[in-house]
């Protein structure tokens, strides 16, 4: 008989400081290890007994998991272990991209913020993740390796269902990169919660659209959605829309509608379908007529 | 009696509360603090179905576990359970609970009656360990059909207990069933009456089942000596009931038990049932050793008791000039597992603010398969006054009358008799609506669109009960003053403060310390708005006592007459020579025998003091495309009597404001078909956090009360009733879309919007 | 792997201190039941209540979500550690004067998560406070005193 308690079951914890090293842990411990980063989502999990890892590996003193990266192209790659409020407070980060902080800032309250990172939030593959639309609106590359080498997976292509990534048991998220920005462009990402903080997103929309050199026409638009599906949604499409097109309420709706056509929610106690989809179509213009905004001030 | 005066030196002033110091530095000890030498910790089992038979308790494997001392099922409960007990929230209603109710609440007996039942309990030398060992424990069951609303409650074939049977109006109807109860009040001749009314407004409503929500949760210790002497240290509102329920649970004498209360974190009512107590002391007794239980989050919410879910028709009729001719009310209240939904005290207030000479009001307690309710703030109270409030608004809407005004117009008096019985003594309702009228708040313009704002007005009767108190005059001029309130608010100092002010001292002079049950009277409970009112009108007394010990002893020493003393200012002084005189301080450093007053109250049942009207206006801007609320602005009025200490009426009137405000837009158990529940944690269960709201404004008036000696109304709980109404009608104003379910979430919102005013969300721009 | 209990070292309160912990349970728990610095609160162990806050470094953290063993190292300020010999805090002096706590249970991490805020931003507005503070929750008071005691702490603090 299952208590109703929270005692974690008994777990061996160790804490790497290369990498090297947290690899080979990982492949001898595969589908026993849970990554600690913030640990803002592996704790509470265990404790509702959702997932049972008996070795912990704790990240956090992996140089690589904790850098900041700017390359000559403007590239910039984050490190998978780096706290939300690191994010936000990284004047290089916030020059080159202050939309990452509509998501860093909203992830659970302050103390949480203190510790959730960017990689557990994407690891943790919840469809309502708050990063994880934004960063796919900008493109962004996860930074994948194991024992047997690296890989890179396109954001959107990480997830294959509730909680469940494409990553093999031994494999560790290094780091995310976003592609340089290109003049003209602007993000945004807002999600619909019942209160004003620390609530999960009913329904989460990121959107990155890329302006013509007159300012007016749209030139491309990427939308990603949360909490509208098994796993984040990248809404697929747009451009072949609206590329080239004015930038005016009706061609703004065409983006919201395909937002809300694309989503697939269930009904569950943060929310029923209807309203979700409802949600879709008003989120998306809100958040494309923000980023519309930021891209003309760049 | 004093008569209440209009400067006092301490009295509605703010002094540092006694036992902030140690709350501000994380001295204090609460519940789960708590420890002592050779503790073991324990773990229970809960049932994990809504309705069931128990078949088989195995716990063999549980036992063979290192590290398990003890485990223990309804079996170790001494004595029969045949019988009746009067508990705490017993005594308004002169009822009784059957034992078995009782002892089924703590550990269950032969039926399994919902999800988080407590079955059996664990000791064991690490609460890792006694987890473990609860999930080794074997319970064999055999599913009923659970029911799980009161509609389903009146009319399903699935009876929860086989041998209840409903009270019918006061009366025992044989026969299997699930209500409890059905009770009626009526007034006058409301279906006649009816036929008059140039205008009727009736309306369905539902709220959902709410959680106290208090940051603590329930933690217990116990230790059964080789005498027989159990001790319970525990967080409570109120040692002695807790003692005295404890130990009929147990089946031993009240006096074989002792209750420590320890600093409380919130209880709101929720800490006035006992939980872990008696599981803790049997534990001990079994293990030879002091036992601890601390709740997880989970079991809060899912085990203990919320406030229940309702179904509420309400109608109300009145003629042109806005005179309500007759008002019905329909109350179905879901009582949980066992009897006891707090319908009665709905029925009661769910027109008290008003002057209606024909009155109709039903009230059934259903049981269903769900946690036993517990008191909320003012319980019952907040989910009729939804129904009766926002009935009203839309009664003034159609007679186009000021919704204040029409208030003004029915308002209670001295004098008004309510359907259920009492009439009221001086009270504060006309000077609360009028407050609002009048406020700056109400007359301020409304700019913005989808901006809208309500009101509303609410009532509690608050209860008197006993109280002791002693108080120990020092060598030193400083008086130690002893009581049995458990303390959630601030009350060890606004008790102290009315002491203070009989014997011209400061509040510093008085130290007060809240005490266990062997060491004090009888205490009722720190609820029902009685605290301030009833200890602090023992606490009056018992400083009445020191001070007049005092005179003779002064007499004695001038060799005069008692009679001829006088003390004024802090100073005795003789009537005939105003010479001899001797300050407080220098008579208390005389030697001779200890000074120790004592004082000893019964204030009645409910209604103490006329009980106590609080009102809200709220100011709401609603997201027509997404339903989401914002309270932009909230003012609280309430009538304290006499505010002892103002900060501390505000805290209360802002505090029961917010927690409506909750119930009024996201606070819900989200239950499935087979009951149970999927927000216990307080993630999604959403209560306010600091960034959902504004300031609370709040306007304390001052209608004392008859009868005690600084004209105090408990204040604790009436600011609840009224939050949830005013907020349903400011979004009415708002969006144009009444609103009939609590809670009033964004979706529903929105969905009202979408069906019924399409042309907001067509007018608004892209 | 032999199950046995970890070695932590950290300074807490600014003193050096040692103890010995299951790496399953969680810094709140090993505060609140190994060293018994209790002013730290459990309200609900997954991180929503913010009554566990403590200062973890240069950070507000729920101790709740942070495992015992994650403290080697570290630097941790607890409510013990906030008042001195000399006297209270601003912060908790002004939680006094503006009765800005009633049951006091919440009291503690919010004491912590206002001076934090105070540290960084000496002079916020409401706002600023109100988004700070929305991972501590409150029952009683409605947040309303907290808000006015921050502000009067940030004025005293300014005054020097």
């Amino acid at each position: 008989m299952k208590p109703e308690g929270a005692e974690l079951k008994w777990i061996d914890y160790s804490s790497p400081e290369t990498l090297a090293e947290a690899l080979t842990l990982l492949n001898e411990y595969q589908k026993d290890a849970g990554i600690l980063a913030g640990g803002t989502d592996l704790i509470v999990k265990m404790r509702a007994d959702r997932i049972n890892p008996g070795q912990i590996i704790d990240i956090k003193s992996i140089p690589e998991l904790n850098q900041v990266n700017i390359n000559s192209n403007n590239d910039l790659t984050i490190g998978s272990a780096i706290p939300c409020y690191k994010i936000y407070n990284n004047s290089d980060i916030m020059d080159l991209r202050p939309e990452l902080k509509d998501s860093a800032s909203i992830i659970g309250g302050t103390q949480i913020q203190g510790r959730a990172s960017f990689g557990g939030n994407i690891c943790n593959a919840a469809p309502s993740a708050d990063s994880v639309p934004l960063l796919i609106s900008l493109g962004a590359t996860c930074n994948v390796q194991s024992i047997n080498g690296e890989r890179t997976i396109a954001l959107e292509d990480l997830f294959s269902g509730p909680g469940q990534t494409i990553l093999e048991p031994n494999e560790l998220l290094i780091s995310i990169t976003i592609p340089k920005k290109s003049d003209l462009s602007g993000a945004n990402y807002i999600r619909f919660i019942p209160r004003n903080e620390m609530d999960i997103a009913v329904v989460g929309t990121g959107v990155s659209v890329t302006l013509s050199s007159n300012k007016k026409n749209f030139e491309s638009v990427r939308v990603s959605l949360a909490s509208v599906g098994p796993t984040p949604i990248f809404v697929e499409g747009i451009d072949k829309e609206v590329s080239g097109q004015e930038i005016n309420d009706e061609s703004i709706r065409v983006v919201s509608n395909m937002s809300k056509n694309a989503s697939k929610p269930i009904s569950d106690m943060r929310g029923t379908a209807e309203f979700r989809q409802h949600l879709c179509e008003v989120l998306t213009r809100r958040a494309l007529i923000t980023a519309i905004e930021r891209a003309k001030e760049a | 009696m004093a008569t209440v005066k209009k400067d006092y030196k301490v009295i509605g002033s703010r002094p540092v509360r006694h036992d902030g110091v140690d709350k501000v530095t994380g001295k204090a000890i609460y519940s789960a603090d708590f420890s002592i030498s050779d503790l073991l910790h324990g773990k229970v089992l809960r049932s994990p179905v809504a309705h069931a038979v128990i078949k088989k308790i195995d716990t063999s494997k549980a036992e063979k576990l290192a590290g398990v001392r003890a485990i223990v099922t309804a079996k170790d409960f001494i004595g029969s359970s045949d019988k009746n007990i009067e508990t705490a929230e017993d005594r308004n209603e002169g009822e009784t609970t059957r034992l078995k109710y009782l002892r089924d609440n703590v550990l269950a007996s032969d039926k399994l009656l919902y999800i988080g039942q407590p079955v059996a309990a664990v000791a064991a030398t690490s609460s890792h360990i006694a987890e473990e060992a609860v999930s080794l424990i074997e319970l064999e069951f055999e599913t009923l059909e659970p029911v799980l609303n009161t509609t389903q409650g009146l009319n399903s074939k699935s009876i929860i207990h086989q041998e209840l049977e409903t009270k019918e109006l006061g009366t025992k109807v044989p026969g299997k069933t699930n209500l409890a109860e059905h009770i009626q009040h009526k007034l006058g001749d409301p279906e006649e009456a009816f036929k008059h009314a140039e205008i009727i407004v009736e309306r369905e409503l539902t709220t959902e089942t709410v959680h106290q929500g208090y940051i603590e949760p329930h933690a217990a210790t116990a230790s059964w000596s080789n005498d027989g002497r159990i001790t319970v240290w525990c967080s409570t509102q109120g040692a002695f009931p807790a003692r005295d329920t404890t130990a009929d649970i147990l089946g031993v004498p009240i006096s074989q038990v002792k209750v420590v209360p320890l600093e409380i974190g919130g209880g709101f009512g929720g800490k006035i049932p006992v939980y872990l107590e008696p599981v803790a002391a049997l534990l001990s007794r079994a293990s030879g050793h002091p036992v601890k239980l601390v709740m997880s989050r989970k079991e809060v919410f899912e085990c203990t008791g919320p406030t229940p879910g309702t179904l509420m028709r309400v109608k109300i009729g009145a003629d042109k000039s806005g005179k309500f001719l007759a008002a019905q009310a329909h109350l179905e209240f879901e009582a949980g597992a066992f009897p006891g939904s707090p319908v009665a005290a709905g029925s009661y207030c769910v027109f008290a603010p008003y002057e209606i000479p024909n009155i109709l009001i039903d009230g059934y307690d259903v049981i269903v398969n769900k946690a036993k309710t517990a008191a909320y703030r003012a319980p019952g109270a907040t989910m009729a006054a939804f129904a009766t409030e926002t009935v009203i608004d839309e009664v003034a809407e159609k007679l186009q009358i000021d919704p204040a005004e029409l208030r003004l117009i029915n308002t209670a008096k001295k004098g008004t008799r309510r359907a259920d019985g009492p009439v009221y003594p001086t009270i504060g309702c006309e000077e609360v609506i009028k407050t609002i009228k009048d406020s700056e708040h109400y007359n301020s313009p409304i700019t913005e669109p989808h901006v809208g704002r309500g009101i509303a007005i609410g009532y509690w009767f608050n209860v008197g009960l006993e109280s002791a108190c002693t108080i120990s005059l020092s060598k030193n001029g400083t008086i130690n003053l002893i009581e049995g309130s458990t303390d959630i608010g601030g009350t060890r100092t606004s008790i102290a403060m009315q002491a203070a002010e009989v014997l011209g001292l400061l509040p510093e002079e008085v130290i007060p310390s809240v005490v266990d049950t062997d060491s004090i009277g009888f205490t009722s409970v720190t609820g029902g708005s009685r605290t301030t009112y009833a200890t602090g009108w023992a606490a009056y007394e018992a400083a009445i006592d020191v001070k007049n010990q005092m005179i003779t002893k002064v007499a004695g020493i001038w060799s005069i007459d008692a009679d001829n003393v006088e003390f004024e200012d802090g100073v005795f002084f003789s009537k005939q020579d105003t010479e001899l005189k001797m300050s407080f301080k220098e008579l208390a450093s005389k030697s001779g025998a200890p000074i120790v007053g004592r004082g000893s109250v019964s204030k009645g049942g409910m209604g103490a003091g006329g009980g106590s009207f609080a009102g809200a206006i709220v100011d709401v801007k609603i997201d027509p495309e997404t339903g989401k609320t914002t309270v932009l602005r909230f003012t609280c009025v309430q009538d304290a009597g006499k505010a002892i200490y103002p900060s501390f009426v505000e805290g209360q009137m802002q505090g029961g404001s917010v927690q409506g405000i909750g119930w009024a837009l996201n606070e819900e158990y989200f239950m499935t078909d087979d009951g149970r529940m999927t927000n216990s944690s307080l993630l999604d269960y959403r209560m306010p956090t600091s960034l959902d709201l504004p300031m609370i404004e709040t306007i304390i008036v001052e209608v004392p009360s008859d009868g005690h000696p600084y004209g105090v109304r408990g204040v604790g709980e009436a600011n609840i009733v009224s939050p949830p109404a005013a907020v349903a009608n400011a979004i009415y104003h708002a969006t144009g879309v009444r609103q009939s379910r609590l809670p009033m979430n964004p979706a529903s919102i929105t969905k009202g919007i979408q069906d019924h005013r399409s042309d907001i969300l067509n007018s608004m721009n892209c | 792997m032999t199950q046995s209990k970890t070695y932590v070292r950290c300074v807490i309160n600014g003193e050096d201190t040692e103890f010995l912990c299951e790496p399953r349970q969680s810094l709140l728990e090993c505060l609140r039941d190994v060293l018994r610095l209790t002013g730290t609160k459990e309200g609900c162990n997954d991180g929503n209540c913010g009554a566990c806050t403590i200062m973890l470094d240069d950070r507000i953290v729920t101790s709740c979500l942070v495992l015992g063993v994650e403290a080697n190292g570290k630097t941790i300020t607890t409510i013990e550690g906030m008042a001195s010999p000399d006297g209270l805090h601003p912060v908790q002096q002004a939680f006094l004067e503006e009765a800005a706590l009633q049951c006091g249970i919440c009291t503690p991490g919010f004491l912590i998560a206002s001076k934090a805020l105070l540290d960084t931003n000496p002079n916020p507005t409401e706002e600023e406070i109100r988004f700070w503070l929305a991972n501590n929750l409150c029952r009683c008071t409605g947040y309303d005193k907290i808000v006015r005691a921050v502000v009067k702490a940030g004025e005293k603090i300014r005054e020097g």
